[in-house]
């Protein structure tokens, strides 16, 4: 392989993106959560729950504008192939994403009467979005395949996926809020948990039995040595949280951002997996990278763009959740 | 049924309930903007609570423009794959460039907009607005500048059928491109002029005659007064500007059949494209020779010329006609209530009620701009590159069909209960008067209960 622009762009913009599908998954993971919590709240837990995430969904679904950007932009021919292939799920979850967007902000306006409505509609597109995206997953893992065992293991794929984001949110919630509400989210912290354990094993299983390809990519001598660690820490992660949920109610405040961060952690080294098991390939077995770029020309432009603008959003959103840090007070606008 | 066809009338629907919201979003940062800076300037707590009620209002407005802008953004995957397979080398970095300049710009400081407040100093929080309203506002600049490309390519060349960027800035600054985003932004404006207008005579009409009323009413009325004769100005150039370059979607828009001197403007007609003739016609001689080429012995592009390779003709005209008569009707109106707050003070009753609906007037001309712009631009997705037929994706029709049905309810669901809760914060802002406590603004404690998200 030789390093010059037609081969590294892609590479770059490959990075690129697959940042900013994990960053998408870390912070809209939390807020879709707490969405999927709503199912387990009372009305006034509901106003704390929405504070907690009120000043950041917005930048949160971001992410996912730019993740999709990228994909349009970068890899053109694969955007067509894989949304063409997901039409449907790719509709349930902008529908979810719809009903949610919108539902936030209705709830906050219309007469008290017609709140509990809205708030239903946060429940149900946020539930409903999570599933799309696990749905889409576990579709993709297997190769954009349509068959019944492709359904149900994008069903399987689902659900666990819905209990991970349930599971973030509930950190998040140990983080930014107290007392009895805090007491219950780390209930639904371990509840969410074992799902998550389930999903991630099943598609870290599927994977590999999926594709022969992908088989032989973790399962040879040295590479299995070094992506060990993966699986591994990961399995540490689960358990060190899993034993931490049960100090959390004694040890107060001290601890109340560490579930979230060993779930990021968690999340980010999967992602790893999945990006080591799909490389080179952006529409699994069918288009490389390269195959599906676009023109060097028209990346170079955008990475000019990239480069400066990326590290101005990083520091605005650092600073905007410095503003909004400590515990969730109520939202006001005055 | 025709994928194609679906495909189009969903990519319409969808884009047609996008743009409602960023045209009201794109000024109302501005406006409060304004109020912001009133309020810096003269510590009167009416500005403030100007802001605070038209806030919500673009909170609830951006909340809608960021669902439906994330559908348009799946859109092009979904249903036209082909639009990115042939000219995404140019659309693609121009997207991007909106992602990353703009949105992100509104989104991160939106937060600190919003609720901020009370938890920043007072010129983070201008500060912070500034930068939202900048922010949508360059969103406008990049995706018009991707759609007067579509309208008027320049700066590319094309190699296997696939468009190459050959020169940026003839790309962004192509022909069409200026005097699009002046219309644009200036259709924003008169829509928000005319929304914070038609709510504050909602008030005005259920009494309440407080500060913060008056005060967002006449902003309103002389916004728009001021604006619409620029407007009609900018659209007129913007009408020879299309002319030059798209002298098909002039001829459609004039429902003009064949290409000769002394062109009458028609004001009525039915165009039948199968006669290739207008029908039941109202004309005023020569009018439309004397607007397009300022002499009434001027030569007009006709249909004629275009057999084949022109867009439907009843469409453009009419749509062209509602977005003009909608201009003028806000230039009477605008001008007589400004007449009337200058002179009296305060408006007739019958005028406040015919302004109510007028808060609307805006959203009516913008779609029927666009419409006159994109279906003028058929049978092309982009000029002389690339037909809308070719672009579309391998879709069975019976998923678009029930996509499209499924979008259409929501989206009418979505409209009324956006109506009603803008009719119910003006109701509640006229109820409430200037009465109701402002705990950050006026340095007093919270009286009452916070209530979150509010
Ligand atoms: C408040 C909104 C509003 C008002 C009052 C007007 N327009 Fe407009 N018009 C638009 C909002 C708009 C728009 C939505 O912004 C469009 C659609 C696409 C575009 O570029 O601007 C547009 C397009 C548009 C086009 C199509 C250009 C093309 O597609 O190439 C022409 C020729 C005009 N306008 C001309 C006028 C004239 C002569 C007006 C005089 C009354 C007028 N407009 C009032
Ligand atoms: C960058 C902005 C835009 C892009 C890239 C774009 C692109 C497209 C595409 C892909 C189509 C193809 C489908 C078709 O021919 O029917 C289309 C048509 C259409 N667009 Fe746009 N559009 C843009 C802005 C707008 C806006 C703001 C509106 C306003 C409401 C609009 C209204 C329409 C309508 C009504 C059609 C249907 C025309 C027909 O069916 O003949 N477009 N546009
Ligand atoms: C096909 C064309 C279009 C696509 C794909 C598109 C996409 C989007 C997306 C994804 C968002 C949400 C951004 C966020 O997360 O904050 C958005 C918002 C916005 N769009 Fe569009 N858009 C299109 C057409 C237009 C047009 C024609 C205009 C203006 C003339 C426009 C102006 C805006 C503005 C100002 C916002 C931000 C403010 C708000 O969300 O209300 N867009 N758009």
């Amino acid at each position: 392989m030789t390093l010059d622009w037609p081969t590294l762009l892609p590479l770059i913009f490959a990075s690129l993106m697959g940042v900013a599908i994990l960053v998408y998954v870390v912070l809209d993971g939390f807020d879709l959560g707490i969405g999927i919590l709503f199912a387990a709240a009372d009305d006034h837990e509901k106003d704390v729950m929405i504070a907690a995430i009120g000043p950041f969904w917005d930048a949160n679904e971001t992410w996912l504008v730019l993740a999709v950007g990228l994909l349009l932009v970068a890899f053109p021919a694969a955007h067509g192939v894989i949304l063409t292939a997901l039409y449907l799920p790719v509709f349930v979850l902008l529908v979810g994403l719809i009903l949610r967007g919108v539902a936030f902000d209705f709830r906050a306006k219309v007469p008290a009467g017609r709140k509990a409505r809205w708030n239903r509609a946060f429940l149900f597109g946020s539930l409903i979005a999570a599933l799309a995206q696990g749905y889409m997953l576990g579709v993709y893992v297997l190769g954009l395949e349509t068959g019944f065992g492709a359904v149900a293991f994008g069903v399987l794929v689902a659900f666990c996926l819905a209990a991970s984001y349930a599971a973030m949110g509930a950190a998040w919630l140990i983080y930014k809020t107290e007392g009895a509400l805090q007491q219950k989210a780390v209930g639904w912290l371990r509840t969410a948990l074992v799902f998550t354990v389930l999903g991630m094993g099943a598609v870290s299983l599927a994977t590999p039995l999926a594709s022969p390809r992908i088989f032989d990519r973790w399962f040879v001598f040295p590479e299995m040595l070094y992506l060990a660690p993966l699986p591994i820490l990961s399995g540490l992660l689960f358990l060190w949280l899993w034993r931490l949920t049960f100090r959390l109610s004694e040890t107060g405040d001290a601890h109340s951002l560490k579930p979230f961060l060993a779930l990021a952690a968690v999340f980010t080294l999967g992602f790893a997996g999945l990006a080591w098991s799909f490389y080179p390939f952006v529409v699994p077995e069918k288009l490389t990278i390269w195959q599906a770029a676009a023109a060097p020309e028209s990346l170079a432009i955008i990475l000019a763009g990239t480069v400066f603008v990326l590290p101005v959003i990083i520091g605005a959103t650092i600073y905007s959740y410095h503003v909004f840090g400590g515990k969730a007070a109520d939202l006001r606008y005055d | 049924m025709d994928p194609l066809m679906l495909s189009r009338i969903q990519f319409a629907a969808n884009i047609s309930f996008h743009i409602l919201f960023p045209t009201i979003t794109i000024s109302l940062g501005w406006v409060l903007l304004f109020f912001k800076w009133r309020y810096n300037r003269t510590g009167d707590a009416a500005w403030m609570r100007a802001y605070f009620t038209w806030v919500k209002v673009f909170a609830l407005s951006f909340a809608l423009g960021v669902v439906t802008g994330i559908t348009m953004s799946f859109q092009f995957g979904t249903n036209w794959p082909g639009y990115m397979g042939t000219v995404g080398n140019i659309a693609g970095p121009l997207l991007a460039y909106e992602v990353l300049t703009a949105f992100f710009l509104e989104a991160v400081f939106l937060g600190i907009m919003l609720f901020g407040f009370s938890r920043v100093s007072n010129r983070v929080h201008t500060l912070a607005t500034f930068l939202v309203a900048f922010g949508t506002t360059l969103s406008a600049f990049w995706i018009l500048a991707l759609n007067s490309w579509m309208q008027t390519p320049t700066g590319f060349e094309m190699r296997d059928g696939v468009a190459h960027a050959v020169d940026w800035w003839a790309i962004v600054f192509n022909p069409s491109f200026p005097l699009r985003l002046i219309h644009m932004l200036l259709a924003s404006s008169l829509t928000v002029a005319f929304l914070i207008a038609g709510f504050s005579a909602l008030r005005f009409l259920a009494g309440d005659r407080s500060d913060s009323m008056w005060k967002v009413l006449r902003t309103g009325v002389f916004l728009g007064a001021a604006l619409i004769p620029v407007q009609i100005f900018v659209g007129d150039q913007h009408g020879l500007n299309t002319l030059e370059y798209q002298p098909q979607k002039v001829a459609a828009m004039e429902a003009n059949w064949e290409t000769r001197s002394n062109v009458p403007l028609v004001l009525f007609a039915i165009p039948d494209e199968t006669a290739r003739e207008n029908r039941f016609e109202l004309t005023i001689p020569n009018g439309a020779s004397l607007i397009l080429r300022h002499s009434a012995a001027g030569v007009v592009p006709g249909l004629n010329d275009y057999i084949g390779n022109h867009p439907p003709v009843f469409a453009v005209f009419w749509s062209f006609r509602v977005m003009v008569g909608t201009g003028l009707l806000m230039l009477a109106v605008s001008w007589t209530a400004t007449f009337f707050l200058w002179r009296r003070g305060t408006l007739p009753r019958p005028l406040a009620y015919l302004m109510v609906p007028m808060a609307l007037s805006g959203w009516v001309a913008v779609l029927a701009g666009w419409y006159t712009t994109e279906i003028g631009r058929q049978p092309w997705l982009v000029t002389g590159i690339l037909k809308t037929a070719d672009a579309v994706g391998p879709i069975p029709g019976s998923h678009v069909a029930l996509t499209l049905a499924i979008y259409l309810v929501i989206y009418a669901v979505l409209l009324a209960a956006y109506l009603s809760v803008l009719v119910y914060l003006a109701l509640k802002a006229a109820k409430d008067g200037d009465t109701s406590p402002l705990p950050a603004v006026l340095d007093t404690p919270l009286s009452q209960p916070a209530q979150a998200g509010e």
